[in-house]
């Protein structure tokens, strides 16, 4: 069945369903070989709907695209975000850097074992998100480090997000905050900090 | 057809319903589906784990859909200073953690993501309290109801600000999707209650059949056929049209009296004979009674006091809908059963529809001497909500 439009319905802050993340991947985005930018990413996000999803999901087929971006809630210091990246183009998209209001640094990391032990350090060269392929930021995974968080990420809450893109023009989302009990590999700072 | 009230009002006698019906619980079951366009999917996959039910539309699913076997009612309480912008982020993520987990998706941030595969037929539903409207600064549609005289109403099943009803025909699907659920409810809220409840099993018996509640009685619902004049609001308050209310009352059995009781005695307390569901005037499960008719004695067959004569709703527009659930505990160290009915109805009105029933049960139903009302809590259930949106959105955004 399908919804009965509503008065009011396209003011309210919607959730992020797979529907409005599949639109917001086709509106929200940028591609490794030059597209604009659709919209401001909370308009994206809330104005989206399957009707008119439809035309840019399909008319910009090449663009690189987040889906479920979440973000650990924390009353402050550091948390992460995460999401599933998504490249429908020939070529890889490298992800250099990313920002957010919550955070003046920002790193993005990977996960790896050093002795035996789960440690969280910054990528080298960045993200890479394969050729028509998907890259997941995941708890234990790559993930976008925010570090000196000084306001209180509450669940449920939107936080906007830019990442950097080589050779192209930024992907901006917003995430939502999530509580999540793991995600806490001890953290082993990069060289450039 | 004419069948007037169905075994199921038996357990909802117990519970605490009248019903006259005009139709059998089941087809208005089927009609109530039909409204919601879901028919061929749930007949087509009834059953199975694949089984999906829609979560968007204009009402929220779990009233109209057929029930599912297994059933949990979380009871939460919003913590200290949780106000509107609080419970605005509080249902839009429990939106999405349902929008995803009816469909066979797993919650974001799922951490068990394998146990979100099997929707069967997962239904999650959302009901706001009195206490959630005044956190929110809105006001409540719905109040406390008045008490009865055969309440022994307790705490711990009472109350809450809001309520989430998820059913499915699965228990570990069940499970996982509370747990979802109460991972991001508890920053806003604690669990003031939990009731788990079930129905016969799916596929156990053929669709339609009327079940039994662990009294022994038919439990045949005879629900309303037309949800859009008895269930559905239509005016009052814009974001509660397409809404209804919830009342969800728990009725302990008191099993070991009950065993006490021989079959006469126990169809006399009805007006209803144990095996087929008849009533004590007719042959037939869906035969009209005859309240009217006496015995050789000049009294009434159906007794003064019957239940089926004491739930009996003149107006068969003002049947509520019963979607009740059966609950059993562990049993006492000395075998004594703590079981009973998670009874749950929905109607338009509570004051005009459930409440004038439940006076009448309270005031003299032969019924109560094996029944006990323990639990009582109501809510308002919002309107469903377009893909874009979250429960509660017209009510809490407005």
């Amino acid at each position: 069945m399908s919804g009965v439009p509503v008065p009011g319905w396209r003011k309210a802050l919607p959730v992020f369903s797979r529907h409005v993340l599949v639109l917001a991947a086709a509106l929200v985005t940028v591609t490794a070989c030059g597209a604009q930018q659709a919209e401001q990413p909370s308009q994206a996000v809330s104005s989206a709907s399957p009707a008119q999803a439809g035309a840019p999901a399909s008319g910009r087929a090449g663009v690189l695209s987040i889906t479920d971006p979440w973000v650990k809630t924390t009353k402050k210091g550091m948390t992460a975000a995460f999401g599933t990246l998504v490249n429908p183009t020939d070529s890889d998209i490298t992800i250099v850097s990313g920002s957010t209001p919550l955070s003046s640094r920002v790193e993005l990391h990977e996960v790896v074992d050093s002795g035996g032990k789960m440690i969280m350090r910054p990528k080298e060269g960045g993200i890479v998100v394969p050729a028509r392929g998907t890259h997941e930021l995941r708890p234990g995974g790559d993930h976008i480090m925010l570090m000196d968080v000084t306001e209180e990420v509450k669940p449920g809450v939107r936080v906007p997000f830019t990442l950097t893109v080589k050779g192209g023009s930024p992907l901006e989302f917003t995430a939502v905050g999530k509580d999540f009990a793991g995600g806490r590999e001890d953290y082993q700072p990069g060289m450039k900090h | 057809m004419g069948a007037a009230i169905s075994r199921r009002s038996l357990l909802a006698g117990g519970a605490a319903l009248p019903v006259a019906a005009a139709v059998p619980g089941r087809q208005a079951v089927a009609d109530a589906v039909a409204g919601q366009a879901a028919t061929g999917k749930v007949a087509a996959a009834a059953g199975t784990g694949d089984a999906v039910e829609p979560f968007h539309g204009p009402h929220q699913a779990g009233i109209a859909t057929v029930p599912q076997a297994h059933a949990v009612f979380l009871g939460l309480d919003l913590l200290p200073g949780t106000g509107k912008e609080a419970v605005v982020r509080l249902m839009q993520l429990l939106t999405d953690d349902a929008r995803r987990l009816t469909q066979g998706r797993p919650a974001l941030a799922d951490t068990e993501p394998e146990l979100a595969v099997s929707p069967a037929r997962l239904t999650v539903t959302f009901g706001f309290g009195p206490g959630l409207f005044a956190a929110a600064g809105v006001t409540s549609p719905v109040r406390a109801l008045p008490a009865f005289e055969t309440d022994r109403l307790q705490d711990r099943w009472s109350g809450g600000d809001l309520l989430v009803q998820l059913c499915a025909d699965d228990p570990m699907t069940v499970a996982h999707a509370l747990r979802m659920v109460v991972k991001d409810a508890r920053a806003f809220a604690k669990v003031r209650w939990s009731q788990r409840g079930f129905r016969r099993a799916a596929g156990t018996q053929a669709p339609g059949t009327t079940q039994r509640n662990l009294m022994g009685q038919l439990d045949g619902t005879v629900n309303p056929s037309n949800l859009d004049r008895s269930v559905w609001l239509s005016d009052g308050p814009e974001g509660m049209r397409g809404g209804t209310t919830m009342v969800l009352r728990r009725i302990r059995m008191k099993l070991e009296q009950w065993d006490a009781a021989d079959r006469s005695a126990r169809e006399f307390t009805i007006g209803r004979r144990l095996d087929t569901g008849a009533p004590l005037t007719g042959r037939n499960e869906h035969d009209e009674p005859d309240l009217n008719r006496l015995n050789q004695l000049g009294f009434p067959v159906i007794a003064e006091f019957a239940h089926i004569r004491r739930a009996r709703a003149a107006d068969v527009g003002q049947r509520i809908l019963r979607r009740p659930y059966n609950y059993d505990e562990p049993v006492g160290a000395d075998g004594t059963a703590d079981s009973g009915l998670i009874f749950v109805s929905y109607q338009a009105d509570i004051d005009r529809q459930f409440v004038p029933v439940q006076r009448r049960l309270a005031e003299g139903d032969l019924l109560n001497e094996w029944i006990t009302p323990i639990g009582s809590a109501v809510f308002a259930i919002p309107p469903g909500c377009a893909p874009e949106g979250w429960i509660g959105d017209r009510l809490l955004t407005a």
